[in-house]
Protein backbone atom coordinates (compact mmCIF):
# COMPACT_ATOMS: atom_id res chain seq x y z
CA UNK A 1 0.00 0.00 0.00
CA UNK A 2 2.97 2.70 1.03
CA UNK A 3 5.16 1.33 -2.08
CA UNK A 4 2.45 1.83 -4.37
CA UNK A 5 1.46 5.23 -2.80
CA UNK A 6 5.22 6.23 -3.15
CA UNK A 7 4.95 5.32 -7.03
CA UNK A 8 2.08 6.91 -7.52
CA UNK A 9 3.27 10.48 -6.25
CA UNK A 10 6.30 9.76 -8.09
CA UNK A 11 3.94 9.25 -11.28
CA UNK A 12 2.70 12.32 -11.07
CA UNK A 13 5.56 14.61 -10.18
CA UNK A 14 7.25 13.01 -12.98
CA UNK A 15 4.43 14.01 -15.07
CA UNK A 16 3.63 17.20 -13.94
CA UNK A 17 7.79 18.24 -14.84
CA UNK A 18 7.42 16.71 -18.31
CA UNK A 19 4.80 18.79 -18.78
CA UNK A 20 6.57 22.10 -17.23
CA UNK A 21 9.86 21.79 -18.47
CA UNK A 22 11.01 23.30 -22.08
CA UNK A 23 14.48 21.35 -22.72
CA UNK A 24 13.12 18.65 -24.72
CA UNK A 25 16.43 16.24 -23.69
CA UNK A 26 15.30 16.34 -19.96
CA UNK A 27 11.31 15.73 -20.91
CA UNK A 28 12.65 12.31 -23.04
CA UNK A 29 14.69 11.12 -19.69
CA UNK A 30 11.91 12.12 -18.20
CA UNK A 31 9.12 9.97 -20.06
CA UNK A 32 11.96 7.28 -19.68
CA UNK A 33 11.77 7.69 -15.63
CA UNK A 34 7.49 7.94 -15.86
CA UNK A 35 7.76 4.35 -18.33
CA UNK A 36 9.64 3.09 -15.34
CA UNK A 37 7.91 3.59 -12.45
CA UNK A 38 4.74 2.99 -14.35
CA UNK A 39 6.69 -0.40 -15.21
CA UNK A 40 6.96 -0.64 -11.24
CA UNK A 41 3.53 -0.32 -10.19
CA UNK A 42 2.19 -2.70 -12.42
CA UNK A 43 4.64 -5.24 -10.95
CA UNK A 44 2.68 -4.32 -7.70
CA UNK A 45 -0.70 -4.90 -9.15
CA UNK A 46 -0.03 -8.96 -10.30
CA UNK A 47 1.02 -8.16 -14.45
CA UNK A 48 4.39 -9.17 -14.93
CA UNK A 49 4.25 -9.20 -18.48
CA UNK A 50 3.26 -5.87 -19.28
CA UNK A 51 5.09 -4.79 -16.53
CA UNK A 52 8.44 -6.37 -18.32
CA UNK A 53 6.97 -5.00 -21.89
CA UNK A 54 6.85 -1.56 -20.39
CA UNK A 55 10.24 -1.53 -19.00
CA UNK A 56 11.26 -2.81 -22.44
CA UNK A 57 9.31 -0.96 -24.32
CA UNK A 58 8.75 2.35 -23.02
CA UNK A 59 12.03 3.11 -20.91
CA UNK A 60 13.92 1.72 -23.51
CA UNK A 61 13.23 1.58 -27.15
CA UNK A 62 11.01 4.60 -27.36
CA UNK A 63 13.60 6.72 -24.99
CA UNK A 64 15.99 6.00 -27.84
CA UNK A 65 13.73 6.57 -30.44
CA UNK A 66 13.22 10.37 -29.12
CA UNK A 67 16.39 11.24 -28.69
CA UNK A 68 17.44 9.90 -32.13
CA UNK A 69 14.75 12.32 -33.06
CA UNK A 70 15.78 15.50 -31.31
CA UNK A 71 19.32 14.84 -32.63
CA UNK A 72 17.56 15.17 -35.81
CA UNK A 73 14.57 17.91 -35.12
CA UNK A 74 16.45 19.97 -32.47
CA UNK A 75 16.54 20.08 -29.00
CA UNK A 76 14.64 23.17 -27.68
CA UNK A 77 11.19 23.64 -27.34
CA UNK A 78 9.57 27.48 -27.71
CA UNK A 79 7.97 29.12 -25.58
CA UNK A 80 4.39 28.82 -26.35
CA UNK A 81 2.55 32.48 -27.29
CA UNK A 82 -0.93 32.12 -25.72
CA UNK A 83 -2.42 31.47 -22.67
CA UNK A 84 -2.58 28.33 -20.99
CA UNK A 85 -5.77 28.97 -19.41
CA UNK A 86 -7.97 27.52 -21.71
CA UNK A 87 -6.25 24.27 -22.06
CA UNK A 88 -6.09 24.15 -18.08
CA UNK A 89 -9.98 24.53 -18.32
CA UNK A 90 -10.64 21.95 -21.06
CA UNK A 91 -8.29 19.60 -19.15
CA UNK A 92 -10.01 20.79 -15.71
CA UNK A 93 -13.46 19.69 -17.25
CA UNK A 94 -12.67 16.69 -18.62
CA UNK A 95 -10.92 15.04 -15.85
CA UNK A 96 -13.55 16.29 -13.35
CA UNK A 97 -16.18 14.27 -15.99
CA UNK A 98 -14.07 11.21 -15.85
CA UNK A 99 -13.39 11.34 -11.81
CA UNK A 100 -17.59 12.01 -11.66
CA UNK A 101 -17.96 8.61 -13.77
CA UNK A 102 -15.43 6.13 -11.33
CA UNK A 103 -17.65 7.17 -8.70
CA UNK A 104 -20.08 4.09 -9.75
CA UNK A 105 -16.67 2.37 -10.68
CA UNK A 106 -16.09 -1.16 -8.74
CA UNK A 107 -13.18 -0.51 -5.58
CA UNK A 108 -9.97 -0.92 -6.15
CA UNK A 109 -9.09 -5.31 -5.97
CA UNK A 110 -12.87 -6.12 -5.61
CA UNK A 111 -13.00 -9.72 -6.55
CA UNK A 112 -16.92 -9.52 -7.57
CA UNK A 113 -16.29 -6.71 -10.13
CA UNK A 114 -17.63 -7.23 -13.41
CA UNK A 115 -13.81 -7.56 -14.60
CA UNK A 116 -13.44 -10.70 -12.61
CA UNK A 117 -17.30 -12.02 -12.36
CA UNK A 118 -18.27 -11.86 -15.57
CA UNK A 119 -16.31 -14.85 -18.13
CA UNK A 120 -16.64 -18.24 -16.17
CA UNK A 121 -14.65 -20.30 -16.15
CA UNK A 122 -12.22 -17.67 -15.92
CA UNK A 123 -9.51 -18.05 -18.44
CA UNK A 124 -7.14 -19.09 -15.68
CA UNK A 125 -9.15 -22.55 -14.88
CA UNK A 126 -10.17 -23.05 -18.47
CA UNK A 127 -6.39 -22.39 -19.79
CA UNK A 128 -4.86 -25.62 -17.66
CA UNK A 129 -6.56 -28.43 -19.10
CA UNK A 130 -6.76 -26.58 -22.15
CA UNK A 131 -2.77 -25.78 -22.73
CA UNK A 132 -1.71 -29.12 -20.62
CA UNK A 133 -0.09 -26.97 -17.85
CA UNK A 134 1.34 -24.13 -19.89
CA UNK A 135 2.12 -22.15 -16.72
CA UNK A 136 1.53 -18.31 -17.91
CA UNK A 137 -1.44 -17.57 -18.78
CA UNK A 138 -0.79 -14.37 -19.92
CA UNK A 139 1.56 -16.26 -22.94
CA UNK A 140 -1.46 -19.00 -23.57
CA UNK A 141 -4.35 -15.96 -23.70
CA UNK A 142 -2.05 -13.86 -26.22
CA UNK A 143 -0.90 -16.83 -28.26
CA UNK A 144 -3.87 -18.92 -28.62
CA UNK A 145 -7.51 -17.81 -27.28
CA UNK A 146 -6.42 -14.73 -28.90
CA UNK A 147 -4.48 -15.94 -31.47
CA UNK A 148 -6.19 -13.77 -34.78
CA UNK A 149 -5.58 -10.21 -32.25
CA UNK A 150 -1.38 -11.09 -32.16
CA UNK A 151 -1.66 -11.77 -35.54
CA UNK A 152 -2.99 -8.52 -36.43
CA UNK A 153 -1.01 -6.77 -34.17
CA UNK A 154 2.04 -8.29 -35.31
CA UNK A 155 0.57 -6.93 -38.96
CA UNK A 156 0.41 -3.29 -37.59
CA UNK A 157 3.86 -3.58 -36.43
CA UNK A 158 5.02 -4.65 -40.11
CA UNK A 159 3.31 -2.08 -41.22
CA UNK A 160 4.82 0.76 -39.21
CA UNK A 161 8.30 -0.48 -40.16
CA UNK A 162 7.61 -0.52 -43.53
CA UNK A 163 6.11 2.98 -43.24
CA UNK A 164 8.93 3.95 -41.25
CA UNK A 165 11.12 2.55 -44.06
CA UNK A 166 9.13 4.59 -47.02
CA UNK A 167 9.13 7.83 -45.20
CA UNK A 168 12.97 7.81 -43.93
CA UNK A 169 15.08 5.82 -46.38
CA UNK A 170 17.04 7.94 -48.73
CA UNK A 171 15.89 7.91 -52.66
CA UNK A 172 17.14 4.65 -54.00
CA UNK A 173 20.40 5.79 -55.48
CA UNK A 174 22.06 6.63 -52.37
CA UNK A 175 19.62 4.11 -50.45
CA UNK A 176 21.32 2.21 -47.69
CA UNK A 177 23.75 3.04 -50.12
CA UNK A 178 24.85 5.18 -47.33
CA UNK A 179 26.05 2.08 -45.09
CA UNK A 180 26.39 -0.56 -48.20
CA UNK A 181 28.21 1.74 -51.01
CA UNK A 182 30.77 2.54 -48.91
CA UNK A 183 31.72 -0.67 -47.64
CA UNK A 184 31.42 -2.46 -50.78
CA UNK A 185 34.21 0.93 -52.17
CA UNK A 186 36.56 -0.53 -48.89
CA UNK A 187 36.61 -3.68 -50.38
CA UNK B 1 33.38 7.32 -29.65
CA UNK B 2 37.37 6.61 -29.92
CA UNK B 3 37.97 8.62 -26.86
CA UNK B 4 35.62 6.79 -24.30
CA UNK B 5 37.36 3.30 -24.06
CA UNK B 6 35.24 2.55 -20.77
CA UNK B 7 32.10 2.58 -22.77
CA UNK B 8 33.85 0.52 -25.57
CA UNK B 9 34.33 -1.90 -23.05
CA UNK B 10 31.53 -1.92 -21.35
CA UNK B 11 29.52 -2.30 -24.33
CA UNK B 12 31.41 -5.16 -25.42
CA UNK B 13 31.40 -7.49 -22.07
CA UNK B 14 27.05 -6.47 -21.82
CA UNK B 15 26.37 -7.34 -24.98
CA UNK B 16 26.37 -10.90 -24.74
CA UNK B 17 24.74 -11.23 -21.75
CA UNK B 18 22.23 -8.63 -23.34
CA UNK B 19 21.45 -11.23 -26.26
CA UNK B 20 21.32 -14.23 -23.88
CA UNK B 21 19.00 -12.45 -22.35
CA UNK B 22 16.76 -11.88 -25.24
CA UNK B 23 16.77 -15.38 -26.18
CA UNK B 24 16.42 -16.92 -22.80
CA UNK B 25 13.07 -14.49 -22.84
CA UNK B 26 12.10 -15.66 -26.22
CA UNK B 27 12.07 -18.92 -25.70
CA UNK B 28 10.89 -19.48 -21.51
CA UNK B 29 8.29 -17.20 -22.48
CA UNK B 30 5.90 -20.04 -21.84
CA UNK B 31 7.06 -20.77 -18.26
CA UNK B 32 7.44 -17.33 -17.22
CA UNK B 33 7.07 -13.13 -18.00
CA UNK B 34 8.19 -13.05 -21.18
CA UNK B 35 7.92 -13.99 -24.92
CA UNK B 36 7.82 -13.02 -28.55
CA UNK B 37 7.53 -8.73 -28.46
CA UNK B 38 9.71 -8.44 -25.13
CA UNK B 39 13.07 -10.59 -26.22
CA UNK B 40 12.24 -9.04 -30.11
CA UNK B 41 13.00 -5.40 -28.07
CA UNK B 42 15.44 -6.73 -25.62
CA UNK B 43 17.52 -8.10 -28.79
CA UNK B 44 17.03 -5.23 -30.98
CA UNK B 45 18.61 -3.40 -28.04
CA UNK B 46 21.62 -5.11 -28.01
CA UNK B 47 22.16 -4.02 -32.01
CA UNK B 48 21.13 -1.03 -31.33
CA UNK B 49 23.75 0.01 -28.19
CA UNK B 50 26.15 -2.03 -30.22
CA UNK B 51 25.39 0.65 -32.95
CA UNK B 52 25.71 3.68 -30.91
CA UNK B 53 28.85 2.65 -29.36
CA UNK B 54 30.57 1.12 -32.69
CA UNK B 55 28.91 3.13 -35.50
CA UNK B 56 26.57 2.39 -38.21
CA UNK B 57 28.99 0.31 -40.61
CA UNK B 58 29.98 -1.72 -37.72
CA UNK B 59 26.55 -2.90 -36.88
CA UNK B 60 25.35 -3.28 -40.45
CA UNK B 61 28.15 -5.93 -41.23
CA UNK B 62 26.47 -7.95 -38.15
CA UNK B 63 22.83 -7.38 -39.32
CA UNK B 64 22.94 -6.34 -42.87
CA UNK B 65 19.92 -3.98 -43.30
CA UNK B 66 19.30 -6.62 -47.03
CA UNK B 67 18.76 -9.34 -44.46
CA UNK B 68 16.53 -7.19 -41.27
CA UNK B 69 14.13 -6.48 -44.41
CA UNK B 70 13.52 -9.95 -45.35
CA UNK B 71 13.55 -10.82 -41.65
CA UNK B 72 10.22 -8.18 -41.27
CA UNK B 73 8.57 -9.89 -43.29
CA UNK B 74 9.58 -13.74 -42.56
CA UNK B 75 8.42 -13.50 -39.31
CA UNK B 76 5.18 -12.31 -40.15
CA UNK B 77 5.13 -15.19 -42.80
CA UNK B 78 5.75 -17.60 -39.71
CA UNK B 79 3.12 -16.51 -37.70
CA UNK B 80 0.79 -17.12 -40.61
CA UNK B 81 2.41 -20.04 -41.94
CA UNK B 82 1.63 -21.62 -38.39
CA UNK B 83 -2.16 -21.02 -38.92
CA UNK B 84 -2.30 -22.58 -42.20
CA UNK B 85 -0.34 -25.06 -41.02
CA UNK B 86 -3.37 -26.14 -38.66
CA UNK B 87 -5.10 -25.64 -41.25
CA UNK B 88 -3.81 -28.41 -43.18
CA UNK B 89 -2.54 -30.91 -40.61
CA UNK B 90 -5.61 -31.79 -38.15
CA UNK B 91 -9.23 -32.09 -37.89
CA UNK B 92 -11.57 -29.78 -36.20
CA UNK B 93 -11.75 -29.22 -32.06
CA UNK B 94 -14.84 -29.27 -31.76
CA UNK B 95 -15.47 -33.70 -33.30
CA UNK B 96 -17.95 -32.41 -35.90
CA UNK B 97 -15.68 -33.53 -39.12
CA UNK B 98 -17.59 -36.57 -39.08
CA UNK B 99 -20.93 -35.57 -39.18
CA UNK B 100 -20.03 -32.80 -41.51
CA UNK B 101 -16.85 -34.76 -43.54
CA UNK B 102 -14.84 -31.77 -42.63
CA UNK B 103 -11.70 -33.05 -42.38
CA UNK B 104 -9.66 -29.33 -41.71
CA UNK B 105 -8.90 -27.49 -38.52
CA UNK B 106 -9.64 -23.71 -38.16
CA UNK B 107 -6.76 -21.00 -38.94
CA UNK B 108 -4.52 -20.76 -35.47
CA UNK B 109 -6.15 -23.87 -33.95
CA UNK B 110 -2.95 -25.35 -32.25
CA UNK B 111 -4.68 -28.35 -31.29
CA UNK B 112 -4.17 -30.09 -34.93
CA UNK B 113 -0.28 -29.60 -34.23
CA UNK B 114 -0.93 -32.89 -31.69
CA UNK B 115 1.47 -35.52 -32.35
CA UNK B 116 2.46 -34.47 -35.98
CA UNK B 117 6.28 -33.53 -35.83
CA UNK B 118 9.00 -35.48 -33.69
CA UNK B 119 6.75 -36.88 -31.30
CA UNK B 120 8.88 -36.74 -27.62
CA UNK B 121 11.63 -33.57 -28.97
CA UNK B 122 9.66 -30.85 -29.68
CA UNK B 123 6.78 -30.07 -27.61
CA UNK B 124 3.53 -30.56 -29.14
CA UNK B 125 -0.46 -29.01 -29.34
CA UNK B 126 -1.19 -25.13 -27.89
CA UNK B 127 2.34 -25.29 -26.87
CA UNK B 128 4.46 -26.19 -30.19
CA UNK B 129 1.97 -23.51 -31.49
CA UNK B 130 2.48 -20.75 -29.01
CA UNK B 131 6.05 -21.63 -29.48
CA UNK B 132 5.67 -21.11 -33.05
CA UNK B 133 4.22 -18.04 -33.14
CA UNK B 134 6.06 -16.40 -30.49
CA UNK B 135 8.91 -17.40 -32.47
CA UNK B 136 7.53 -15.32 -35.68
CA UNK B 137 6.79 -12.28 -33.67
CA UNK B 138 10.25 -11.93 -32.33
CA UNK B 139 12.00 -11.78 -35.48
CA UNK B 140 9.09 -9.58 -36.89
CA UNK B 141 10.11 -7.29 -33.38
CA UNK B 142 13.74 -7.44 -33.56
CA UNK B 143 14.08 -6.90 -37.69
CA UNK B 144 11.39 -3.84 -37.01
CA UNK B 145 13.35 -2.40 -34.09
CA UNK B 146 16.67 -2.80 -36.10
CA UNK B 147 15.68 -1.15 -38.99
CA UNK B 148 13.67 1.83 -37.12
CA UNK B 149 16.78 2.53 -35.79
CA UNK B 150 18.72 2.17 -38.77
CA UNK B 151 16.52 4.50 -40.80
CA UNK B 152 16.93 7.20 -38.07
CA UNK B 153 20.75 6.53 -37.64
CA UNK B 154 21.06 6.92 -41.46
CA UNK B 155 18.81 10.11 -41.63
CA UNK B 156 21.60 11.75 -40.04
CA UNK B 157 24.65 13.54 -41.91
CA UNK B 158 27.37 12.06 -39.53
CA UNK B 159 26.50 8.98 -39.04
CA UNK B 160 28.71 7.17 -40.67
CA UNK B 161 31.35 7.88 -38.84
CA UNK B 162 29.84 8.57 -35.01
CA UNK B 163 26.71 8.22 -33.47
CA UNK B 164 23.08 8.97 -34.00
CA UNK B 165 22.05 10.78 -30.99
CA UNK B 166 25.47 12.54 -29.59
CA UNK B 167 25.98 14.76 -32.86
CA UNK B 168 24.57 18.28 -33.03
CA UNK B 169 22.57 19.03 -36.19
CA UNK C 1 -18.36 10.36 0.04
CA UNK C 2 -17.06 8.27 2.33
CA UNK C 3 -13.36 7.58 3.20
CA UNK C 4 -14.02 3.87 2.06
CA UNK C 5 -14.89 5.50 -1.02
CA UNK C 6 -11.28 7.33 -1.32
CA UNK C 7 -9.81 4.16 -0.88
CA UNK C 8 -11.41 1.94 -2.89
CA UNK C 9 -11.16 4.42 -6.21
CA UNK C 10 -8.13 6.32 -5.44
CA UNK C 11 -5.85 4.26 -7.77
CA UNK C 12 -8.38 5.70 -10.92
CA UNK C 13 -8.15 9.08 -9.22
CA UNK C 14 -4.33 9.37 -10.08
CA UNK C 15 -4.41 7.58 -13.53
CA UNK C 16 -6.90 10.10 -14.51
CA UNK C 17 -4.62 12.99 -13.16
CA UNK C 18 -1.81 11.42 -15.05
CA UNK C 19 -3.88 11.09 -17.95
CA UNK C 20 -5.06 14.99 -18.15
CA UNK C 21 -1.74 15.76 -17.64
CA UNK C 22 -0.71 14.16 -21.10
CA UNK C 23 -3.95 15.35 -22.65
CA UNK C 24 -2.62 18.91 -21.36
CA UNK C 25 0.80 18.43 -23.09
CA UNK C 26 -0.99 17.33 -26.13
CA UNK C 27 -3.38 20.10 -26.67
CA UNK C 28 -1.75 22.60 -24.76
CA UNK C 29 2.34 22.69 -26.72
CA UNK C 30 3.10 23.41 -29.96
CA UNK C 31 6.51 21.70 -30.19
CA UNK C 32 5.56 18.37 -32.20
CA UNK C 33 8.30 16.12 -29.97
CA UNK C 34 6.50 17.27 -26.93
CA UNK C 35 3.04 16.34 -28.29
CA UNK C 36 4.11 13.07 -29.32
CA UNK C 37 5.71 12.97 -25.69
CA UNK C 38 2.44 13.44 -23.84
CA UNK C 39 0.46 10.97 -26.17
CA UNK C 40 3.00 8.52 -24.66
CA UNK C 41 2.08 9.73 -21.05
CA UNK C 42 -1.65 9.36 -22.31
CA UNK C 43 -0.99 5.81 -23.34
CA UNK C 44 0.97 4.54 -20.51
CA UNK C 45 -1.65 6.08 -18.03
CA UNK C 46 -4.07 4.01 -20.37
CA UNK C 47 -2.68 0.84 -19.29
CA UNK C 48 -2.74 1.54 -15.95
CA UNK C 49 -6.16 1.74 -15.90
CA UNK C 50 -6.66 -1.34 -17.26
CA UNK C 51 -4.40 -3.20 -14.99
CA UNK C 52 -5.85 -1.81 -12.19
CA UNK C 53 -8.83 -2.93 -13.12
CA UNK C 54 -7.64 -6.54 -12.96
CA UNK C 55 -5.79 -6.88 -9.65
CA UNK C 56 -7.54 -8.73 -7.25
CA UNK C 57 -6.73 -8.19 -3.81
CA UNK C 58 -4.71 -10.63 -1.96
CA UNK C 59 -3.91 -12.02 -5.72
CA UNK C 60 -1.14 -12.99 -7.42
CA UNK C 61 0.57 -12.77 -11.13
CA UNK C 62 -1.52 -15.11 -13.58
CA UNK C 63 1.49 -17.75 -13.89
CA UNK C 64 0.79 -21.38 -12.48
CA UNK C 65 3.25 -22.42 -9.97
CA UNK C 66 5.46 -24.97 -11.58
CA UNK C 67 4.24 -28.00 -9.19
CA UNK C 68 0.38 -27.63 -10.15
CA UNK C 69 1.37 -27.12 -14.17
CA UNK C 70 3.68 -30.03 -13.96
CA UNK C 71 0.95 -32.45 -12.55
CA UNK C 72 -1.46 -31.08 -15.95
CA UNK C 73 1.42 -31.77 -17.70
CA UNK C 74 1.82 -35.43 -16.67
CA UNK C 75 -2.11 -36.05 -16.90
CA UNK C 76 -1.19 -35.34 -20.80
CA UNK C 77 1.59 -36.90 -20.67
CA UNK C 78 -0.63 -40.24 -19.64
CA UNK C 79 -2.64 -39.56 -22.83
CA UNK C 80 0.28 -39.90 -24.63
CA UNK C 81 0.49 -43.38 -23.39
CA UNK C 82 -3.03 -44.88 -24.03
CA UNK C 83 -3.14 -42.75 -27.73
CA UNK C 84 0.69 -42.76 -28.89
CA UNK C 85 1.67 -41.07 -32.16
CA UNK C 86 -2.11 -41.55 -32.83
CA UNK C 87 -3.44 -38.04 -33.33
CA UNK C 88 -6.93 -39.53 -34.82
CA UNK C 89 -8.17 -40.15 -31.31
CA UNK C 90 -11.44 -38.20 -30.98
CA UNK C 91 -10.99 -34.44 -29.80
CA UNK C 92 -13.81 -33.58 -27.86
CA UNK C 93 -13.19 -37.19 -26.01
CA UNK C 94 -9.41 -36.26 -25.87
CA UNK C 95 -10.29 -32.79 -24.07
CA UNK C 96 -13.13 -34.36 -21.58
CA UNK C 97 -10.39 -36.69 -20.64
CA UNK C 98 -7.66 -34.44 -19.82
CA UNK C 99 -9.85 -31.26 -18.27
CA UNK C 100 -11.64 -34.24 -15.84
CA UNK C 101 -7.99 -34.99 -14.91
CA UNK C 102 -6.79 -31.86 -14.70
CA UNK C 103 -9.93 -30.38 -13.02
CA UNK C 104 -9.56 -32.32 -9.74
CA UNK C 105 -6.13 -31.17 -9.42
CA UNK C 106 -6.79 -27.29 -10.01
CA UNK C 107 -9.97 -27.31 -8.57
CA UNK C 108 -8.75 -26.44 -4.74
CA UNK C 109 -6.55 -24.14 -6.04
CA UNK C 110 -7.27 -22.30 -9.54
CA UNK C 111 -10.76 -20.77 -7.97
CA UNK C 112 -12.49 -17.46 -8.98
CA UNK C 113 -14.38 -14.63 -8.05
CA UNK C 114 -16.93 -15.25 -5.35
CA UNK C 115 -15.24 -18.61 -3.99
CA UNK C 116 -11.82 -17.46 -4.37
CA UNK C 117 -11.73 -15.90 -0.80
CA UNK C 118 -12.81 -18.74 0.91
CA UNK C 119 -12.34 -21.78 -1.03
CA UNK C 120 -8.85 -21.51 -2.25
CA UNK C 121 -5.48 -20.93 -1.18
CA UNK C 122 -4.21 -18.60 -4.65
CA UNK C 123 -6.17 -16.42 -5.75
CA UNK C 124 -4.86 -15.05 -9.60
CA UNK C 125 -5.07 -11.61 -10.59
CA UNK C 126 -7.00 -11.43 -14.35
CA UNK C 127 -5.02 -11.62 -17.42
CA UNK C 128 -7.27 -10.31 -19.86
CA UNK C 129 -6.50 -6.89 -19.08
CA UNK C 130 -2.92 -7.99 -19.24
CA UNK C 131 -3.01 -9.28 -22.41
CA UNK C 132 -5.14 -6.16 -24.03
CA UNK C 133 -2.79 -4.12 -22.51
CA UNK C 134 0.50 -6.09 -24.06
CA UNK C 135 -1.21 -5.23 -27.67
CA UNK C 136 -1.88 -2.00 -26.78
CA UNK C 137 1.63 -1.66 -25.83
CA UNK C 138 3.76 -2.67 -28.56
CA UNK C 139 1.22 -0.86 -31.53
CA UNK C 140 1.62 1.88 -29.24
CA UNK C 141 5.37 1.74 -29.51
CA UNK C 142 4.80 1.16 -33.43
CA UNK C 143 2.78 4.45 -34.29
CA UNK C 144 4.86 6.17 -32.07
CA UNK C 145 8.29 5.09 -34.67
CA UNK C 146 5.82 6.41 -37.18
CA UNK C 147 5.15 9.71 -35.69
CA UNK C 148 8.42 10.68 -35.10
CA UNK C 149 9.56 9.32 -38.69
CA UNK C 150 7.14 12.23 -40.06
CA UNK C 151 8.26 14.58 -37.11
CA UNK C 152 12.01 14.11 -38.80
CA UNK C 153 10.61 14.99 -42.14
CA UNK C 154 8.58 17.42 -41.32
CA UNK C 155 11.80 18.80 -39.31
CA UNK C 156 14.07 18.40 -42.33
CA UNK C 157 11.61 20.10 -45.27
CA UNK C 158 10.42 22.72 -43.09
CA UNK C 159 13.60 23.60 -40.67
CA UNK C 160 11.29 23.63 -37.58
CA UNK C 161 8.86 21.32 -35.58
CA UNK C 162 7.13 23.82 -34.12
CA UNK C 163 3.08 23.84 -34.95
CA UNK C 164 2.73 27.62 -35.61
CA UNK C 165 5.97 28.39 -37.16
CA UNK C 166 4.85 25.51 -39.63
CA UNK C 167 1.56 26.96 -40.04
CA UNK C 168 3.24 30.59 -40.72
CA UNK C 169 4.93 29.15 -43.43
CA UNK C 170 2.17 27.60 -45.31
CA UNK C 171 0.84 30.73 -44.90
CA UNK C 172 3.28 32.61 -46.80
CA UNK C 173 3.92 30.35 -49.15
CA UNK C 174 0.70 29.39 -50.17
CA UNK C 175 -1.17 32.79 -49.64
CA UNK C 176 -4.19 31.96 -52.81
CA UNK C 177 -4.74 28.91 -51.42
CA UNK C 178 -5.89 30.94 -48.35
CA UNK C 179 -8.30 33.47 -50.22
CA UNK C 180 -9.38 31.03 -51.82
Amino acid sequence: MFVSLFILTLLVVTAISIARIRDLWAAVMFTGIFSFLGACWMLILDAPDVAFTEAAVGAGISTFLMLGTLALAGKKEKPTKGSPLVPLIVVGVTGAALIYGTLDMPHFGDPNSPVQTRIQPSFVEKSQPDMHGLPNVVTALLGSYRGYDTLGETAVIFTAGIAVILILRRSSTEAFGSGSTPKKGSK
Amino acid sequence: MDSFPIIRVVAKLIIPYILLFGFYVQFHGDFGPGGGFQAGVILASALILYGLVFGLPAVKKVAPPKLIEKLIALGLLIYAGTGFLTMLCGKAKDGDHAEHGRAMANFLDYGALDHHFLPGILPHGQHLGIFMIEFGVGITVTAVMTMIFYCFAGRHPETNSASSTEATP
Amino acid sequence: MTLEQVFGLYNYWVVICLMMTGFYIVIARKNMIKTVIGLNIFQTSVVLLYITMGKVTGGTAPIIPPEIAAQHAESHGHEDGHTGHDAHVDHAEHADHVSEAGYEATDAVVHHGVEAAEAAELIYSNPLPSVLMLTAIVVGIATTALALALIVRIGEDYGTVEEDEIQLINRREQPNKRAS
